[in-house]
């Protein structure tokens, strides 16, 4: 584990960790935009690679991936981004969300590489269930990285408490079935399932999937560590698109940004 | 020879198949699994399916010695198994059949899909309808666009068909949308995939249901020839799902197997669904098989005349029966796919779809090349009453 990853462990307060697509609206507003999610409270980013067919994900981030794949936006160009973020004096870890096919096609070791030169704290796949990261496991550990596990709730207690005892960086309990995309409402068996998850595991429980304002997380206070919010960011940041493209509105848009960051988490 | 004990534990063919599937759907595969291997040991749900095959389908379909092809070729004897003659006009309805007598045993009550362009979709909603299950069917809006008639027949069979605007709007695009219904609906939803493709057990279990093919074949041939084999057995390749059917019972066999994909419009062009020759190995719904993709992953379009080959990857036993080259692979193009359906229809009579017209061209190459007293096999997959308008559109443009 990273020194920053191990940092946002040791946090007393929920931590808050947004999703951002690379290259949506364009690479460097994904610099700027991680830059203000940092200066409001995130503790760590996910960082998500557009992929051509990301079937965990709602109309939002498909539209969002869409965007960002016509910037010309790859994996490995997403990964010197955060190399240009740090450099700008993003602290925070970062980890990165791809779908399985586009680290198969970059290579495990080349990703391992990438990942050390640019500062990048953690992985997170969606599409490889836990029975199929083996190798991935092993050599995220070898070099210091977090692989992310995600656990449903449709997860079996065998497994969740398989996964729970192995799992890195923090638990990502997926709050609801389906895909991603804002709930307006969560099942109230989601209380039950996050308790499990905290039994399951030691290091923190963060809820994800659906989340999209503050009172929907303050219900979850208590049974959790944090929060990951994705598609509401994601909308947003599709509304300011064209102003953040724009030379003369990206100050305002940022700001936009930022005020709107600032009032989402409790 | 060597012994096929694949799929492994994994579901692995080789280094091919496996589950990539979110965290949510993996107990529904587990809980498939479980559904199925339960099935294989209940004689009275075999029966079952046997009886709706034969009474429902017109199963045992034909074996018919194409005199008059085989003539005019003037080589080996030519023989097609006629999975045209089934209801709903292909092989795609053994599988329908089976999956939804599945999805009745393990108390699911609605079944959903996805179609390209629509042959699954009708074969589901006729299961659906016959079974009484409550059946939606999703399909690109681009494909909903060229195949309408297909729409009005799931519809007039009681489905809903839910239009997928993602992506390229097309079948790899509805299969996404299925996955990601079925993740949202996992717990009362059987998802009835319509070829040998997705996580495993998927293409485990389209093949033992499309097996049928390829056991009634083997009986056939030798009761019509006396002969034990034919030398070779030819069957298109979208998915996969009519040629793994057609080859299962011969893997162990001394008989050379074809498996045709679309060469579009060459292969040079760009224009084309040739996922062997072209592909890599990648992850696409759920399974590592051969895919067309760029370089860094992202998924590519296919292009054939036929929509049932048009698909980025293949089911990932053929990608292993590729690689340890048990069965060889080639491409057919448009205008010679185009070609052997019009000599099919007048040699013989038979209009077949555009997909087992690919079958057939590679089968007048090969034919050409042997003797008098050799034997294909084609699987005939599908009736051609579907490609009607599309065949009506290219003379038009051949025209012009």
């Amino acid at each position: 584990m990273t020194e920053r990853m191990n940092h946002f462990q040791q946090k007393e307060k929920h931590v808050f960790v947004p999703f951002i697509t690379a290259g949506d609206p364009s690479p460097d507003s994904t610099v700027e935009l991680a830059l203000t999610l940092e200066a409001n409270g995130a503790s760590a980013l996910e960082l998500g690679i557009p992929y051509s067919d990301p079937l965990a994900d709602g109309p939002v981030i498909q539209r969002a991936s869409l965007r960002a794949l016509q910037q010309g936006m790859t994996l490995e160009k997403a990964m010197t981004l955060v190399g240009t973020m740090r450099e700008k004096g993003l602290t925070i870890p970062v980890i990165i969300f791809t779908y399985y096919n586009l680290l198969l096609q970059l290579g495990e070791q080349t990703f391992y590489e990438q990942a050390l030169r640019n500062g990048i704290d953690g992985l997170l796949v969606p599409d490889l269930p836990f029975e199929e990261s083996e190798s991935l496991r092993k050599g995220c550990e070898e070099h210091d990285l977090s692989l992310i596990s995600l656990v449903a709730p449709t997860t079996s207690p065998e497994r969740l408490a398989h996964i729970g005892a192995q799992a890195h960086g923090f638990l990502y309990c997926i709050s609801s079935l389906g895909v991603t995309g804002t709930r307006s409402s969560f099942s109230t068996d989601v209380m039950s399932f996050l308790e499990k998850a905290k039994a399951a595991t030691s290091i923190p429980v963060l809820i994800g999937f659906g989340l999209s304002h503050k009172t929907q997380m303050q219900a979850f206070e208590s049974q959790c560590d944090g929060f990951i919010v994705g598609s509401a960011i994601v909308k947003k940041i599709e509304e300011l698109g064209p102003d953040l493209v724009n030379e003369e509105t990206r100050d305002t848009a940022l700001g936009a940004f930022s005020t709107y960051i600032a009032q989402l988490v409790p | 020879m060597m012994k096929t004990t694949f799929p492994d534990h994994r579901g692995r063919y080789g280094k091919f198949g496996g589950k990539y599937v979110p965290e949510t759907i993996m107990f529904a595969l587990e809980d498939l699994e479980k559904g199925f291997q339960d099935a294989l040991q209940d004689e009275a749900f075999l029966h079952e399916v046997n009886k709706e095959l034969m009474h429902y389908s017109g199963r045992p379909t034909p074996l018919t010695y194409a005199h008059k092809l085989t003539e005019a070729l003037g080589g080996a004897k030519i023989y097609l198994k006629r999975e045209d003659l089934n209801h709903t006009g292909a092989h795609k309805i053994n599988n329908a059949i089976g999956q939804a007598l599945l999805a009745k045993r393990m108390g699911k009550e609605k079944i959903i899909a996805e179609t390209g362009a629509g042959q699954h979709g009708v074969a589901a909603a006729t299961a659906a309808a016959r079974y009484g299950l409550q059946c939606t069917v999703y399909m690109g809006e681009e494909d909903i666009r060229r195949q309408s008639l297909n729409v009005f027949r799931m519809k007039l069979l009681g489905a809903e068909v839910v239009p997928v605007t993602s992506g390229t709007r097309t079948l790899k695009d509805a299969t996404n949308e299925a996955i990601r219904q079925w993740v949202a609906a996992v717990k009362d939803t059987f998802y009835m995939i319509g070829s040998a493709v997705g996580p495993h057990p998927y293409p485990q279990m389209v093949k033992y249901f499309q097996s049928v093919i390829g056991l009634e074949t083997k009986e056939q041939f030798t009761s019509i020839t006396n002969k034990t084999l034919p030398d070779k057995i030819i069957a298109c390749v979208g998915g996969g799902s009519n040629a793994i059917g057609m080859f299962a019972p011969f893997l162990q066999e001394d008989v050379e197997l074809i498996g045709v994909e679309a060469s579009g419009k060459g292969i040079e062009t760009g224009l084309h669904a040739a996922t062997m020759a072209q592909g890599t190995p990648g992850v696409i719904h759920g399974s590592l098989t051969a895919l067309l993709q760029s370089e860094d992953g992202q998924i590519q379009e296919p292009y054939s005349i036929s929509a049932g080959l048009d698909y980025p990857g293949v089911g990932p036993e053929h990608a292993y029966l590729h690689e340890s080259k048990r069965v060889t692979y080639e491409g057919v193009t448009d205008a010679e796919a185009l070609e052997a359906l019009h000599l099919l229809c007048i040699e013989e009579g038979i209009l077949c779809a555009l997909e087992s017209a690919h079958a057939v061209a590679q089968a007048m190459k090969e034919a050409k090349r042997m003797t008098t007293e050799q034997d294909i096999v084609i699987c005939l997959s599908g009736r051609g009453d579907k490609d009607v308008h599309t065949l009506f559109e290219q003379v038009k443009e051949d025209l012009q």
